[in-house]
């Protein structure tokens, strides 16, 4: 069942992924992880997680990266970036990461290539069965994330606060 | 399995046809509010000139500026097509018409909505402009800040119907249209809706007194003409919502077929739309961010909470 389908979007999201990091241009990068996030999104609806992909579109795709390419956009950073990210990406730079990266894949085709039983039944998990799990046995963790963001929300608010407004230039450097 | 190609191909031809139509209408009804003619010379009521600017729009020079980033621009403007096109297929026209009958449907019209952004924010910055790229950034928190009441006000008719399944919020509607229940759900949809199309008077990303012609500045041709038609076809998407969601969708006195009365009621919020147009002036870009996260922002979530206490309340 599960078969083509998500061997493609695994493969785009591998691909995707793999462009993300050799872009120079960072827009170019970011683009290429929102398609990777969708390539992901794909793969979950595939494992009968409708609801979880939704949510991966609608905030990771939708949302947080549309934020990055927000702030992105705010500092204009063009071609002088660029040349800058040549300078630091310089093939030495890569061959540490890549030995990681060979030996963690060297360990997968070893349990791919272990184990033969067939994947499990896909069972399809519909939005309902989520909130209960969340609000069931998850509702610390839920509370506990929860908290965080409040104390991220009144951080930001605290950076982001105006100075009092002085309407007279002879008032400016007069502080009260 | 023929059939559901019939169905595919019937809501694609018929909603490109809404969009190049409503060319037409839009202008013919805002000049009947403003008291002018608007366009009445080629063919009869004018009708015609949604073929002259179909044919002028094609033959138009497509011109891809030196200093634009080449392949974003040209992706850009197919963003949005794609993203409205997708969003109709979980929209029940009527019991059988329906491309796909997702039960994470709501969802899905969310997370398309949400991708909707990014042709406004990509086109923007493709465009290397300063105004495109103020209209873009406009763009972006303006839709990503009303896309989160969009969602909260939502909620709202998910807790009556007890579905994100479109057709079965449509029939959770039989006894009681959703806008009795849900008023200020709809309310704070409808608004969030036309900063999402950003349609007058939220046009704030393109603001052409200010803006030039904002994040679509450097567009000109069949790619301006999708960001042209993708306007359109939101304002038929977000009208069919409100259809949806608040007003019973297909649901009516049974004298006429199902899809006649989605067909007409989600005209009626087309007028409304262009009605907005013809009448309110734009606020200034932080008044509509303070209005949004002040006034929009808590109502939702109160909205939200006092429904949810509600149907607890009448379920035990």
């Amino acid at each position: 069942m599960i078969g083509p389908a998500f061997y493609i979007a695994a493969a785009i999201a591998v691909l995707a992924t793999i462009m993300v990091i050799t872009r120079y241009n960072i827009m170019h990068a970011l683009l290429y992880l929102v398609v990777s996030l969708l390539a992901v999104a794909v793969v979950l609806y595939l494992y009968g997680a409708p609801f979880m992909a939704a949510l991966e579109v609608i905030v990771y795709a939708g949302a947080i990266m549309v934020l990055l390419i927000f702030f992105v956009m705010m500092l204009n950073l063009g071609k002088e970036s660029a040349e800058q990210e040549k300078l630091w990406l310089k093939p030495r730079i890569w061959i540490f990461p890549s030995l990681l990266c060979i030996i963690l894949l060297g360990e997968l085709v070893f349990l791919v290539l272990q184990n033969h039983q067939p994947a499990a039944e896909v069972k399809i998990v519909d939005p309902r069965a989520v909130g209960m799990a969340l609000f069931g046995p998850y509702i610390l963790a839920v509370e506990l994330a929860g908290m965080l963001l409040m104390a991220g929300i009144v951080g930001a608010y605290h950076l982001g606060r105006q100075k009092e407004k002085t309407l007279h230039r002879f008032l400016e450097n007069n502080e009260l | 399995m023929t059939n559901f190609w019939w169905i595919i191909g019937g809501v694609l031809f018929a909603l490109l046809n809404t969009a190049a139509g409503l060319i037409w209408v839009e202008r013919r009804m805002l000049a009947l509010w403003q008291d002018r003619y608007g366009p009445n010379r080629a063919g009869p009521f004018g009708l015609l000139v949604v073929l002259a600017d179909t044919i002028k729009l094609f033959f138009k020079e497509d011109w891809i500026p030196p200093f634009a980033d080449k392949v974003v621009f040209v992706f850009a403007p197919a963003v949005v097509m794609l993203s409205v096109l997708m969003s109709f297929v979980v929209m029940p026209f009527a019991p059988q018409i329906i491309v796909a009958d997702l039960n994470i449907g709501l969802l899905f019209f969310l997370a398309m909505s949400s991708l909707g952004v990014y042709s406004v924010v990509l086109g923007g910055w493709a465009s290397n402009n300063k105004y495109a790229l103020l209209g873009a950034m406009r763009g972006a928190s303006q839709m990503i800040s009303y896309e989160v009441f969009m969602g909260l006000a939502l909620m709202g008719v998910v807790v009556l119907s007890g579905s994100f399944n479109l057709r079965e919020i449509v029939e959770a509607q039989k006894t009681v249209w959703f806008i009795v229940p849900q008023f200020i759900g709809f309310l704070i949809f409808l608004v969030a809706g036309v900063a999402e199309t950003h349609r007058l008077p939220f046009d704030i990303p393109e603001a052409e007194s200010e803006l030039v012609a904002g994040f679509h500045s450097e567009y000109s041709g069949m790619k301006f003409g999708m960001f042209f038609i993708g306007e359109y076809l939101g304002i038929t998407l977000i009208s069919g919502m409100l259809v949806t969601l608040y007003f019973g969708g297909w649901l009516g006195p049974a004298f006429l077929p199902p899809v006649l009365w989605f067909v007409i009621k989600t005209f009626a919020f087309i007028m409304l739309f262009i009605l907005f147009r013809a009448s309110m002036p734009r606020p200034r870009y932080d008044q509509l961010m303070e209005y949004g996260w002040k006034v929009l922002f808590p109502l939702s979530i109160l909205n939200l909470m006092v429904t949810a206490a509600i149907k607890l309340w009448l379920n035990t």
